[in-house]
């Protein structure tokens, strides 16, 4: 009998973003994890970008130019947001750990996003 | 009296050596019964194969528990009108994160040595309960009385936890929650066991666990308390006063 299909294993991760029976826990959880996989990926490319310093003002230079694309400026936005939704999100789950508003994880959960999605608003009128 | 419904039950099939998949039983039912007669009534009417587990008919056995509509359920508890409306599904699938021995029958038997490794009580003393308004000061002879343990060992936590299905060696919501309730001041060989990769500190605040738990455990607020009590084991060692 295939009796994988209902075992825990490492290899599930992608059940993690599965939404369907879950709750508000299970999206601020799944909220978590997908920000922080978006802010480690920007962390490699980040570092690859200033890596190009190492080969002169004009490399430099020119992949600066390249932040007036578009698609180069949605994704700085994106960066902005997931470090408030992560950010935010984290101190949540801090204050829990230290037994403070246990009880209210999901009020924390709603209130903290709300101050993140209102800073992400400010930041996107200022930003276009 | 609530007029009956007509709905569709969708059961999920998997025997040994065959691909899993879902069987439909159409049937009138009274939205004020339980997810658990509709399953009983398609076990006894229309297919004698089904397999699951029940016993005692109101949350005290733990043993029905299931997903229903995707969510982890007690479905001796769970009026069907709390779940599906009339000329619906009402899907029925095993518990995740056990391996299924026949259609919604799981072996829980990794859950059950967890629970034995902390040592998790079936009965307490009273005094060390969390009960209702409890008296300022309990006598001495209160402790004498024990009560049931809050906990009905039904895996609903488990199945519904996302870093059990990532992490089989993960101690649990439930075995967790088992050691916070018996102290680690008055347990303290409990510590090196929460206190570990797979322990305490693995859970990441999902509180997936409280939000399906149908006995008030609530077993999110527990992990988190025995956070500070392993804080507090640490100082008191720290300092030299464990």
């Amino acid at each position: 009998m295939d009796q994988t299909r209902n075992q825990p294993s490492a290899g599930k991760f992608w059940s993690w973003f599965i939404p369907i029976g879950r709750q508000t826990g299970g999206w601020a959880f799944a909220l978590n994890r997908v920000t922080a996989l978006g802010l480690t990926l920007y962390l490699f490319l980040h570092l690859a970008a200033l890596g190009l310093l190492a080969q002169g003002p004009g490399a430099y230079d020119k992949f600066l130019a390249l932040t007036e694309n578009p698609i180069i400026k949605f994704g700085e936005w994106a960066v902005v947001a997931a470090v408030f939704l992560h950010g935010l999100n984290g101190i949540r789950i801090i204050l829990t750990s230290f037994g403070i508003g246990v009880t209210r994880q999901k009020q924390l959960f709603y209130g903290f996003m709300i101050v993140a999605v209102f800073v992400i608003l400010i930041f996107t009128a200022r930003m276009y | 009296m609530a007029e009956n419904w007509k709905i569709t039950l969708r059961v999920f099939r998997q025997k040994e050596n065959q691909a899993s998949r879902f069987d439909d039983f159409q049937m009138e039912v009274n939205p004020d019964e339980y997810v658990l007669d509709a399953v009983e009534r398609a076990w006894a009417f229309h297919d004698r194969t089904i397999c699951f587990r029940h016993a005692c008919h109101h949350s005290t056995c733990g043993a029905c528990g299931m997903r229903v509509n995707g969510v982890e359920k007690l479905s001796c508890i769970t009026p069907i009108r709390d779940v599906t409306h009339n000329g619906a599904i009402l899907k029925v699938e095993p518990l995740r994160n056990f391996p299924v021995v026949s259609d919604l029958a799981v072996d829980m038997g990794s859950f059950y040595r967890k629970m034995e490794t902390v040592t998790a009580r079936a009965v307490l003393p009273i005094t060390e309960a969390e009960i209702e308004n409890p008296p300022s000061k309990w006598e001495a002879d209160d402790s004498q009385y024990i009560r049931l343990s809050d906990c009905i060992e039904c895996g609903l936590c488990i199945s519904a936890c996302p870093i059990v299905a990532t992490t089989p060696e993960y101690l649990g919501p439930a075995p967790l929650a088992a050691a916070q309730d018996q102290r680690l001041r008055r347990k303290p060989e409990l510590l090196s066991i929460v206190d570990c990769e797979d322990g305490v500190w693995r859970c990441h605040s999902a509180f997936e666990c409280t939000a399906v738990c149908p006995s008030f455990v609530d077993p999110g607020r527990r992990i988190m308390n025995l956070r500070t009590q392993v804080v507090d084991m640490r100082l008191r060692k720290l300092f030299g006063k464990a």
